[in-house]
């Protein structure tokens, strides 16, 4: 794949999470994590460049892209910094991002991962397969 | 009142009165709203906003009351009922008796992780997982695959050491015997238990696994260890403190009990023994 079109391939998918984003958000569950004690130059430190990917991972395909700044939380707790969305086959795994830097998700919710690309992976090795489902709270 | 024991030293009649309770529960449909809530908690705890069930000094009291409603739900179930607690210092290979077919069943299988054998396996018909982050309604384990070794004594000792309940930033990146207990910093006691069982136990939704209630005992006893160790020290932030539970604060979602009742387990409950 052409850099390009991955390139148009993530804005369009972003566009659609967009939606995903909204939905999710008006059921109550809540969506990324970032910011906050300690989250500064380590945060940054913890994309280490790594601030979009698309690949296949053990036959899944797995993205993971920035998300816009303000994004509205159920609680009305707004994001005043970046935000970052991981996909796998284009489904949402919810994701959290620690003050530390290091990031979660609900399917390693105990353990830590210095990058989203890290999280996806171990995400896509506990899935064995499986496909992700929308988290109703 | 209940006197919680040793998943160790439990009976088989008192093994049989647990799993019955907890598999009772679960087909009334009481045992699923246990999991949604603690999901939904888990996923709104962050480290710059409001923080309950995780990662801030509400952890403890928190998950207390929880799993006093937990006790309190089996207990209308078979009144003889108490929680027990699993000593993962102690009782710490996969083929230790809590993982026997007579209680909790044992590891997932290496083709998908789907527990097998006890009386929480699909194949049974009485345990179906109903909420999940994926399309998996069976329970899952993988023991030893996320993390290789359990805590140890030592590790829990040096813990049980550490003076101040809580530091700010009161989150996931303090000080403290709260946060190296909950195991953010240091080496790591109660999330890297969850990670050694693996499954639905590293997920949200980790209450589909029934040792959770074992693991949250053990831990709920360690924090009343730290208090016998520590009798000139408390639950910190006293004072009101932004986004997170103070002491007298009451907690989401019961919005009736501050940490400052729950400090004193013995009013609800006893171990067989202390910590």
């Amino acid at each position: 794949m052409s850099e390009q079109s991955t390139s148009t391939d993530l804005t369009r998918r972003r566009m659609l999470q967009g939606a995903v984003v909204a939905l999710t958000a008006a059921t109550g569950t809540v969506v990324l994590g970032l910011t906050g004690p300690g989250a500064g130059s380590t945060a940054a430190a913890g994309l280490e460049g790594d601030d979009s990917f698309d690949e296949v991972f053990q036959q899944r395909r797995i993205q993971g892209m920035p998300m816009a700044a303000g994004t509205a939380m159920p609680s009305g707790h707004q994001h005043g910094a970046m935000g970052y969305q991981v996909l796998i086959d284009g489904r949402e795994l919810h994701m959290m991002r620690n003050a530390d830097g290091t990031w979660i998700s609900v399917l390693d919710h105990y353990r830590t991962f210095s990058t989203p690309r890290a999280l996806a992976r171990s995400a896509v090795i506990a899935l064995h397969g499986a496909q992700l489902v929308p988290i109703s709270v | 009142m209940a006197v919680r024991k040793n998943q160790a030293t439990l009976t088989a009649q008192e093994k049989r009165g647990f799993v019955n309770a907890v598999l009772e529960l679960k087909r009334q449909g009481g045992y699923d709203t246990f999991v949604s809530t603690h999901n939904s908690f888990i996923m709104s705890d962050t480290d710059d906003g409001e923080r309950t069930g995780h990662r801030s000094p509400s952890f403890l009291p928190w998950h207390r009351k929880f799993l006093l409603q937990f006790e309190q739900a089996l207990q209308a179930i078979d009144a003889t009922v108490a929680l027990p607690y699993w000593d993962w210092t102690a009782d710490r290979t996969t083929d230790a008796s809590i993982w026997g077919a007579d209680f909790l069943g044992g590891d997932g299988r290496s083709s998908d992780g789907q527990v097998t054998t006890g009386p929480f396996a699909f194949s049974g018909g009485k345990w179906p997982v109903t909420v999940s982050p994926d399309s998996r309604n069976y329970l899952l384990r993988s023991l030893g695959a996320g993390t290789a070794d359990l805590p140890t004594k030592a590790d829990v000792d040096g813990v049980l050491a550490l003076s101040d309940y809580d530091t700010p930033p009161w989150n996931s990146s303090s000080d403290g015997f709260r946060n190296n207990l909950e195991g953010w910093r240091g080496v790591n006691l109660h999330n890297r238990v969850h990670v050694w069982i693996g499954g639905n136990m590293s997920t949200g939704m980790s209450p589909n696994d029934p040792v959770f209630w074992l693991h949250h005992c053990f831990i709920d006893r360690l924090w009343a260890g730290w208090q016998a160790r520590h009798p000139d020290q408390g639950y910190l932030p006293a004072d009101r403190t932004q986004d997170v539970v103070s002491l007298n604060d009451t907690m989401k979602p019961w919005n009736d009990t501050a940490p400052a009742a729950l400090l004193d387990h013995t009013r609800f409950y006893t171990y067989d023994s202390a910590y």
